[in-house]
């Protein structure tokens, strides 16, 4: 790849992790990393988004969180699982409420190592990200709609029911 | 009375980093309610102390969160070292004094930067971390690690810093104090930003007491806790005053950080001068038999870790309350009352840290 | 060294009472913690005043109910939830009950039982 045609556009959500990661991702946007230069732009909004960043591992209550997001962002998409905690729980692997990796719930293209993961290596996993997205929209792929068959229904009814 | 509606914030929001979940009940544009949901970062990692020697805990201690990282170690080896009664060196004290400011100064830019861009203000977070870099390159010249910094160890520290390179981060620091005068400049006198912070979020003194405000969320209401001042590590050697303002709104717990940065470099000069020479580790044999509350001042309040052994090599019990879980009954006092366009900024001003709250 | 620590042992009685005075005494609340040691939890209330922490214990089953220093205390009821999720503690008349949503955790109070993990391996298969 030598060239980008259009600007991808990011979106990160924090599944458990310990902020370590996040905040390196947020180092990536300044003035030391400056991924904008690459046109790349951190949005909050999953529809105008390419890339999904996650940093932290699934965990019982964001389940829901990450499919929500996964699934409202337009085709072709990208995810990238930034960390050890999101590639396969990292440390936090044998707690009781930490699922494991990210790619347990949605399909993962691009892992990036650390613990938390330096800037540099994050940049990395983003422009290789890039690659795949051009990939996927000369191919014109379509992911398709992914669902949770291992949600908790039981706690799903606590959400439900709540504080009055 | 007009009809009330609920309003979801968050998890995932544009000025949040991190997953936080508030229903906000409101009528007209005016919060009446708020019903806070956490859990979205819970790892149940204090139940790891079950896996885990109570050697190899310290690196999980200090995952508990990525930026309030070093203080978080450092507390737990404080409460072991106290238990097992071990008196460690003294130049050992003194760098973990030394890092942890640093971590106190980099979690403040980060802050000041976060919070200017749920403000709108974008060049004002470009500049705080281009100054927080800085920062950051000497705690990695230092310990190896930018975040995470993996240096403390129960009786002592991992690396020793040599006379000239504390030298050089000295001269470094004061090297950028004009800009980081020019950055605070901005948040205490900028007519714009005083529009939007002062007289917003106002927390009495009294309730900041009562409901268990830690912090910059408790001195900028005038109560003055700071556990530094109980003098834990190096800090009893060092003069300095914790910075206290007494307006309690918006714009005085802003104030409070931005000022502590001073307050920070003042103290790792202090100790650069002080700092005797010696080992900076010992050995260290056995295991823990009791039980100690270790306290440290974290950039974002008091932090309590609770460490019970037995004696035996796995803890019975590490307990963390940590300054975002007992701040946050002050944010709900915060938020009822105030209007829906300020919530973003008064979430901000406890300076939130859910990974640490949750655990 | 830092300043030693003893904890007072309490009944469960002295719980609200106990609250009430350190309120008087202007005492602010630290935190409330849980152990479980054996079948037994070990709970303490820790106040702060001018640095110097007061703390109370008290040892309860499971099955036993603790009564709410929330009434005393408003901030205690992000703890008390807390006791109740992790640990399955019934803690009754707390201001702000979420009734066991505080956390949301894949086993129920996970700090009163031993976890198995089946799936330990680093490998993510």
């Amino acid at each position: 790849m030598t060239y980008l045609a259009k600007s991808p556009w990011i979106i990160h959500y924090d599944a458990s992790s310990c902020n370590g990661c996040d905040i390196e991702i947020l180092a990536c946007l300044t003035p030391m990393y400056d991924v904008e230069r690459f046109g790349i732009i951190n949005t909050g909004n999953p529809k105008h988004a390419d890339i999904f960043v996650v940093t932290g591992s699934v965990n019982e209550q964001n389940r829901e969180v990450i499919l929500n997001i996964y699934n409202q962002m337009p085709d072709p998409k990208v995810a990238v699982a930034v960390g050890i905690c999101a590639t396969s729980g990292g440390v936090f692997r044998e707690c009781y409420n930490v699922a494991g990796g990210i790619d347990k719930l949605i399909p993962v293209d691009v892992y990036v190592m650390g613990c938390a993961a330096r800037p540099e290596s994050i940049i990395d996993g983003i422009v290789t990200a890039l690659g795949i997205l051009e990939k996927k929209r000369s191919e014109g792929a379509s992911a398709p709609v992914v669902t949770d068959h291992h949600m908790n229904k039981e706690h799903h009814k606590h959400a439900e029911g709540g504080v009055q | 009375m007009s009809k009330q509606i609920t309003i979801p914030f968050g998890p995932q929001h544009p000025v949040l980093p991190e997953p936080l979940h508030l229903d906000l009940v409101l009528e007209d544009e005016k919060v009446v309610d708020v019903i806070p949901t956490i859990g979205y970062v819970h790892r149940g990692l204090e139940k790891l102390v079950e896996k885990r020697e109570y050697t190899e805990y310290v690196f999980i201690a200090e995952r508990i969160c990525g930026i309030c990282s070093f203080i978080h170690s450092q507390a737990y080896v404080q409460g072991i070292e106290q238990i097992m009664g071990l008196e460690i060196p003294e130049r050992a004290q003194y760098l973990r004094t030394i890092w942890s400011e640093y971590s106190r100064l980099h979690s403040h830019l980060l802050w000041l930067g976060c919070f200017a861009d749920s403000m709108g203000f974008e060049s004002v977070f470009m500049n705080s971390w281009r100054l927080r870099e800085h920062i950051l390159n000497d705690l990695e010249a230092t310990t190896g690690g930018r975040v995470i910094q993996g240096v403390c160890k129960v009786a002592g520290v991992r690396r020793d810093i040599t006379p000239e390179k504390l030298d050089e981060m000295v001269k470094g620091l004061r090297g950028i104090e004009h800009e980081l005068q020019d950055l605070t400049n901005v948040f205490l006198h900028d007519s714009s930003i005083q529009h939007r912070l002062k007289g917003i979020g106002v927390l009495k003194k009294e309730d900041a007491y009562q409901l268990g405000a830690v912090g910059p969320t408790a001195r900028g209401s005038g109560v003055a806790i700071d556990i530094r001042e109980t003098g834990y590590a190096a800090f009893g050697k060092i003069n300095f005053r914790p910075v206290v303002e007494h307006d309690g709104d918006c714009y005085a717990r802003c104030a409070i950080r931005a000022k502590e940065m001073f307050t920070s470099i003042d103290i790792i000069e202090q100790c650069a001068k002080k700092i005797p020479d010696g080992p900076v580790d010992m050995k260290v044999t056995g295991a823990p038999d009791g039980e100690y509350f270790s306290r440290a001042e974290q950039p974002r309040g008091e932090v309590i870790h609770y460490i019970k052994g037995n004696g035996k090599k796995n803890l019975l019990r590490h307990r963390v309350r940590t300054p975002t879980f007992t701040n946050i009954p002050p944010l709900i006092t915060l938020l009822k009352g105030c209007d829906l366009a300020d919530v973003p900024v008064i979430v901000l001003t406890i300076d939130p840290c859910i990974g640490c709250a949750e655990r | 060294m830092m300043e030693p620590q003893t904890i007072l042992p309490i009944g469960v009685g002295d719980v609200v009472p106990k609250a009430e005075q350190a309120k008087r005494d202007g005492k602010r609340l630290v935190q409330i913690g849980c152990t479980k040691i054996g079948d037994d939890f070990e709970i303490i209330y820790v106040y702060d005043k001018d640095y110097q922490l007061t703390s109370y214990r008290i040892t309860v089953k499971q099955a036993d109910e603790i009564p709410s220093i929330s009434s005393v205390y408003f901030g205690a009821f992000v703890y008390e939830n807390e006791i109740h999720d992790l640990y399955g503690i019934h803690v009754t008349g707390i201001n702000i009950d979420f009734k066991g949503t505080f956390y949301k955790t894949t086993i129920k109070h996970p700090f009163s039982v031993t976890i198995v993990k089946e799936d330990d391996s680093c490998q993510n298969k």
